[in-house]
């Protein structure tokens, strides 16, 4: 093969995953420790949370939509879980709550979406205003953080027990991947997402429920959402609602489409979103340890991430022609 | 027989229904939801809150606008040309940290200092616009990558620089006026929002940059196919974006003259919320400076007057994520039906009572079949000849749907060749004294073909009504034009408010949609003479030079307009109650004028013209190709005269050599016929007629 024809082998998705070895290569050799069994896992835990919110988000942008309601869809009805545990409501009652809520206000989003036709970007960027006054003025009291009751019984084991000596967070993503993966390859609801995205005027009129799909593929989302925010709250034993006004959204689409995810619709699978997660987290992972200052660290996270679509885009030029019109 | 009521009557006179179709035909009639919002927004917050219009306030919240809303341009700029800029933000709390650091840290003087910040947010415009323009990546993509390196470098910057500039204090009178000074009454930082508004404003509407980005969002492949230099303009609109930033960022820090790491937080955020709720819609193509600005007060107010009302944390985002969700709701759906009710509304037919027409079993009228014999002209080798004239030399003319000027030379008329080609449709002609051909181009409006085939523009345009909603400056359909002795042109519109090819819907209005319109070539002024005329049709300059006839064909009646004279300005009525609708008049050898009638009225249409409500439900709801429509299958010419006595009629009654005509020209004895929809010319020999008349020697004397 010539080297011309190598390079073309080359998309968005091999350029992420040959940085992520490089990166991985150079930090094995230059910082000691790096890949001792314990910061593996300790890499591993750091990204599961942004792992699986770019599952859910990579089940959304599939469709061609986007959720940007997810964190706060997560903080919120975690934090408000938790409160209702700590006023004495049965574990059980509480987390069905919560994920009532997650799931009622992404049901509403996708209606939103699907069937009054407004923007996803938008609804879901007003939703998620919505979502986080909604909860703070009506659902949890006291102040931008709920604490964790440290009584609160199973539920804690996902955020800080193991398994086989893995983390639990790294499991439940593992899990959480190959459910949807598996929901994507192989459900018909899952390869009429791939269609909706590709084309949703053709899947229209081949009979793919389109508006109905789109509804759940944004429920699906918000009840990831509510998986994630748990195994986050019970990490760290607290939930703070202030997230939502963070760049941790901004995090979750990069992930995703550092990956190869197309935003436009129809390309990419979990396998993307697992490389981006991995590259994410072996860089933050190697400046932690060389104790890079957060902001640099930003910097850094962002040149690379730039690098790698300005090197995608010039081995694999888009086509005037055949480019999508407002495909932003 | 059915008869409108005095209450019907009125109604159809005086309730402008048609105005509805045309005000939502509108381009800025795309702002009325928007608007409306803002309107609403403002009320309630002016209630809500005890001083919101006091002076302070205003002069306030202008200051706070005038950075806001230049972020809202900078994004509506990159919306345009089919982008997004999420780096707005970052790029403006670089411009803030910019301006403060040269001023209070570098020591330069503001005149340099405001230049030097503008450009250092361009600069990063420009990262961007090389990035998505040149490189093509996505831009979602790599303005979120852009927003939070620029982010990350301000921050850096602070943490080595916060202390620094803290200590220090600047003192500029004219770094005061920027920040808290007024000009002409105005705060600074919304004077200097006008001012770029303005320019804004005239560069997308009426610059040939502005045109481009619109046509590069609205189809960018297109662009690309025609030529536009797409990559560039792509690029400097992200330039333009982000110089825009560091203006705003300046004028915020000369405001507040402070550095924080909140300083523009989640601005991206408003300002696409303020670019989508004033109805620049994401993908490109439609946005416009005032779109930007009514979304950029709407957002503006509502987050400070939430956060003034003192609503327990959380209602305040609460309130806003509703009202933002409502609007856009509101929004989107008004532009996906605004076509649908615009389809649905705009034909609004109107109450006309037609008199009972003169019968065509007796009298003048009598069926008859002199043109049984009518000798046919280049049959199949020209399509829809509305009007047909001869020269001096007896050349034939006529006009194709193709947009040529055909002529067929005597004797026999079976050689032809394209006289000169205009384009739009060809209908009505007349020679002037130098023997140029006036036409009347549909679509187009007066041409003039010289001797030589040069084919010139006489007028486009007349001078528009003030009251109309329609703009009815430009000529859709002129129809038929005759010259006067002084040599002005008088031409008919037939419409204002319908292309040619929708010729049947003006006909189904029957409303006075067109006008009669005077070009005078020696001042080259147009202007329109007389307006609202039921679908005014031939025009042909009466023997007395004084005035001219025109034909109105949905009004079946032959009416003179005095052009010269005592009743200068005056219209009367010729001749009525035709049974047909009446099209070209031209003039015959004895004194007389010809009238083609080019379809037959028929009892139904004539119920119904009385029945507005059963014409505009018809117009809903069945489909165009079962409406009922004027009968053009069959028509006839008559000759009448100046007193409006109608003398003769030629009819084919067997309706198979040339049942459908349109005009008629008298020439040497014989009469030439055109049709619309005819594919040849039909001519018939005239027995009484002087055989050496022709017309142009009638209008300007015997050749020399």
């Amino acid at each position: 093969m010539t080297s011309k024809g190598l390079f073309r082998l080359l998309n968005q998705e091999r350029i992420v995953f040959l940085l992520t070895i490089l990166l991985f290569a150079l930090f094995t050799t230059l910082l000691p420790g790096f890949l001792s069994a314990n910061n593996m896992l300790a890499l591993l835990r750091s990204v599961a949370v942004l792992g699986i919110l770019g599952v859910g988000m990579l089940v959304v942008v599939l469709g061609r939509g986007i959720d940007l309601s997810m964190v706060a869809t997560m903080a919120i009805s975690v934090a408000w879980a938790l409160q209702l545990v700590s006023t004495g409501t049965p574990l059980g009652t509480a987390l069905v709550m919560g994920l009532g809520f997650a799931l009622i206000m992404s049901l509403i989003t996708g209606l939103l979406i699907a069937y009054a036709d407004i923007p996803p970007l938008f609804a879901t960027l007003a939703m998620a205003t919505f979502i986080y006054g909604f909860g703070r003025s009506n659902l949890i009291t006291g102040t931008d953080v709920v604490y964790m009751p440290n009584d609160i019984g199973w539920i804690k084991s996902l955020g800080q027990g193991y398994f086989l000596g893995v983390p639990m967070p790294v499991v439940v993503a593992l899990i959480v991947a190959a459910l949807v993966w598996a929901f994507l390859r192989f459900t018909k609801p899952g390869r009429f997402i791939f269609a909706i995205g590709d084309n949703a005027a053709a899947a229209r009129i081949t009979a793919i429920p389109v508006r109905p799909m789109l509804v759940t593929q944004y429920v699906l989302s918000g009840g990831i959402a509510f998986l994630a925010g748990i195994i986050t709250a019970t990490s760290v034993a607290a939930m703070n609602t202030r997230v939502v006004n963070s760049n941790m959204i901004y995090d979750v689409i990069l992930v995703v489409v550092l990956g190869g995810v197309g935003l436009s619709g129809g390309r990419g699978n979990v396998r993307n979103v697992i490389v981006g997660t991995l590259l994410i987290g072996v860089l933050m992972n190697g400046m932690t340890i060389m104790d890079i200052q957060y902001t640099v660290q930003n910097v850094i996270k962002s040149l690379i991430l730039l690098l790698a679509i300005v090197a995608d885009s010039i081995l694999n030029p888009r086509d005037e022609q055949t480019g999508q019109q407002g495909d932003i | 027989m059915a008869r409108a009521g005095t209450l019907a009557r009125l109604r159809y006179r005086f309730i402008p229904d048609h105005v509805i179709g045309e005000i939502l035909s509108k381009k800025w009639i795309d702002n009325a939801i928007p608007f409306l919002v803002l309107v609403v927004v403002i009320a309630a917050f002016g209630m809500l809150l005890p001083n919101f219009f006091s002076a302070g306030n205003l002069s306030m919240t202008g200051r706070q606008l005038g950075e806001f809303a230049l972020v809202c341009l900078a994004m509506m700029t990159v919306i345009i040309v089919g982008g997004i800029d999420l780096s707005v933000g970052s790029n403006f709390a670089l411009g803030n940290f910019t301006a403060l650091a040269l001023l209070n840290l570098a020591g330069w003087p503001v005149w340099a200092a405001i230049p030097a910040t503008v450009l250092v947010c361009g600069s990063v415009g420009l990262v961007n616009g090389l990035l998505i323009g040149f490189l093509r990546l996505r831009a979602f993509l790599t303005t979120l990558v852009t927003l939070i390196i620029v982010r990350a470098i301000v921050d850096m910057l602070l943490l080595k620089y916060a202390q620094a500039m803290s200590m220090s204090f600047f003192d500029d009178p004219f770094w005061d006026l920027v920040g808290m000074g007024d000009v002409l009454g105005l705060p600074f930082s919304f004077a200097v929002l006008v001012v770029v508004a303005l320019v804004g404003h005239i560069l997308i509407t009426r610059s040939r940059p502005g045109w481009r980005a619109m046509a590069i969002g609205g189809s960018r492949r297109s662009a690309h196919n025609i030529g536009l230099p797409v990559r560039g303009i792509v690029c400097s609109a992200y330039t333009i974006s982000g110089m825009l930033c560091g203006l705003a960022g300046v004028l915020y820090a000369a405001r507040l003259s402070g550095a924080g790491s909140d300083t523009g937080m989640g601005l991206e955020i408003m300002a696409l919320t303020a670019a989508v709720l004033g109805g620049n819609s994401l993908g490109g193509g439609r946005g416009s400076v005032v779109k930007a600005l009514i979304g950029a007060v709407i957002v503006l107010v509502m987050t400070n007057g939430v956060l003034r009302l003192g609503l327990n944390s959380g209602s305040g985002p609460m309130v806003l994520g509703l009202t933002l969700l409502f609007a856009v709701f509101i929004d989107v759906r008004w532009l996906k039906n605004r076509d649908k009710l615009l389809n649905k509304v705009y034909v609004s037919p109107t109450l006309v009572e037609m008199p009972e027409p003169r019968s065509t079993s007796e009298g003048a009228f009598a069926v008859n079949d002199r043109l049984a014999d009518v000798e046919i002209i280049g049959l199949g080798e020209i399509e829809s000849p509305e009007d047909v004239i001869l020269d001096e030399d007896d050349i034939l003319y006529t006009g194709t749907r193709h947009g040529d000027i055909v002529r067929f030379f005597p004797p026999d008329y079976k050689r032809h060749e394209v006289f000169a080609h205009v384009g739009g449709s060809p209908l009505g002609m007349s020679f002037d004294r130098d023997k140029n051909l006036v036409v009347c181009i549909g679509g187009m409006g007066l041409y003039k073909v010289a001797p030589d085939g040069t084919v010139s523009k006489m007028t486009d345009e007349t001078n528009r009504s003030p009251l109309s909603v329609v703009d009815d400056s430009r000529l859709r359909l002129a129809d038929d034009c005759d010259i006067t002795p002084d040599g002005k042109v008088y031409f008919s519109e037939a419409t204002v408010r319908y292309e040619m090819h929708d010729w049947p819907v003006d006909a189904l209005e029957s409303r006075g949609n067109g006008r009669i319109i005077c070009h005078d070539p020696a001042t080259g002024k147009t202007h329109t003479v007389v307006r609202k005329l039921v679908f005014p049709n031939g025009v042909c300059t009466a023997r007395d030079g004084q005035s001219v006839l025109f034909a109105e064909s949905w009004g079946c009646r032959i009416n003179r307009l005095w052009v010269s004279g005592p009743k200068a300005g005056k219209v009367e009525v010729v001749v009525d109650r035709l049974p047909g609708y009446p099209d070209n008049i031209n003039r015959a050898s004895d004194g007389t004028y010809w009238c083609a009638i080019m379809g037959m009225r028929s009892p139904a249409l004539d119920v119904a013209l009385r029945m507005p409500g059963f014409r505009r439900r018809m117009s809903r709801r069945i489909a165009p190709d079962q409406w009922l429509y004027p009968n053009l299958n069959i028509g006839c010419v008559i000759r009448f005269n100046d007193q409006g006595e109608v003398l003769e009629s030629l009819w084919d009654r067997g309706a198979k050599n040339h049942p459908m005509i349109t005009s008629m020209r008298e020439h040497k004895g014989w009469l030439y016929l055109g049709g619309i929809t005819n594919n040849r010319i039909g001519r018939v020999r005239l027995k009484d007629a002087d055989p050496t008349w022709s017309a142009w020697s009638d209008y300007w004397g015997k050749r020399a």
